[in-house]
């Protein structure tokens, strides 16, 4: 028994002007994704010769992702309204596309001291990273480099071409992640970091923006 | 004057038009070549001011960025800075509204397609029906 496929420009997009109703939302279970997430590692792993060819690979992975999440949300937020200057694009990213793809906003957005270019986005349980152990041979792998490609995909899309990659980050006393979801995994001591560094140019457009 | 009966709809990326469509009114004879060249040319022409405004608002419509002879060019410029043009020789402001939102929700869906890569000519020919009809019901 088949159905005949729907071409994808009937199907509805949901959202706008429907109001968001997260239980109409098709949602995927995180075993699921858990399992798919490994398996693309695993087969990137196989392929590359370095640790920064993996990250790489992985952010490309995501960078697609971004630029289409970029699109949907704007679409589903029901107002005509693009992001053109840099510190609301950044809330855009750290706010709404962290709450559409995780169900709650990062963590914290800071701008780096030592770097007028440079923002953190901090997230303490990260989806990809939850389920993967990163052996000692392995060192300074993030798994978390599929993230940071849909962070530079949403980025790059706005117009804001930017750098980013992900750090592990170890928990300094007395931050603790909020009451983790999975309590029967062992707490995690590591927060991912992403660093966001902008093109030089975008910083030019922006801070010209300002006056 | 056939050109105010000829509407000329593009979809341009960061490097090349991604989807070319001209709407004719039904029942004028088409225009020669050299009214739709020059339909092209300011059209493409009008990119610099799109540009230029693009980061002035943060609106999606832009409304009519250029002006020549007759026709007007309006914009709509969406979340990843993907640009719908419109050459047109007078239109409400609502119909042209109403015909960008609806086009606008076609290529998010268009995007969703996992094949479908971003800033690529648009190929699919249900995409190019579907935004013929949207015309037909708002512009003609």
């Amino acid at each position: 028994m088949s159905r005949a496929p729907s071409n994808i420009l009937d199907r509805p997009l949901g959202g706008r002007g429907r109001g968001s109703n997260s239980s109409t939302e098709a949602a995927v279970s995180q075993s699921a994704f858990a399992y798919l997430y490994s398996e693309l590692v695993q087969y990137h792993q196989s392929r590359v010769a370095s640790i920064s060819e993996l990250e790489r690979r992985l952010e490309s992975s995501g960078y697609g992702i971004g630029l289409k999440v970029l699109e949907l949300l704007s679409y589903r937020s029901k107002e005509s309204k693009r992001e053109t200057r840099l510190m609301n694009v950044l809330q855009f990213v750290s706010a709404n596309v962290w709450k559409s793809l995780f169900g709650k906003p990062a963590d914290s957005l800071e701008r780096s001291i030592d770097h007028a270019d440079e923002f953190m986005i901090v997230d303490y349980e990260p989806l990809t990273s939850t389920y993967v152990s990163v052996p000692s041979d392995l060192g300074q792998l993030s798994v978390d480099a599929f993230l940071s490609g849909i962070v530079a995909g949403v980025l790059d899309g706005a117009g804001f071409s930017a750098r980013v990659t992900a750090h592990s980050v170890t928990l300094e006393e007395g931050e603790t992640s909020y009451g983790s979801s999975n309590s029967s995994l062992p707490p995690r001591r590591d927060k991912a970091v992403f660093l966001v560094k902008f093109s030089p140019e975008v910083l030019k457009r922006d801070t010209g923006l300002e006056r | 004057m056939s050109s105010s009966q000829v509407l000329l709809f593009v979809i341009v990326g960061k490097n090349e038009p991604l989807y070319e469509a001209e709407f004719h009114k039904s029942g004028s004879a088409g225009s020669s070549d050299s009214v739709t060249r020059q339909n092209y040319f300011v059209l493409h022409s009008a990119l610099d001011l799109v540009e230029k405004a693009a980061w002035t608002t943060n609106q999606m419509y832009l409304k009519v960025v250029d002006k020549v002879n007759q026709q007007q060019v309006s914009t709509f410029l969406t979340a990843g800075n993907i640009k719908f043009m419109l050459l047109h020789g007078g239109r409400s402001e609502d119909s042209i509204k109403n015909f960008f939102n609806d086009v606008y929700e076609l290529y998010v869906k268009l995007s969703m397609n996992p094949f479908y890569r971003y800033d690529t000519p648009i190929t699919s020919k249900s995409f190019d029906s579907r935004v013929r009809a949207v015309a037909r019901r708002y512009l003609a």
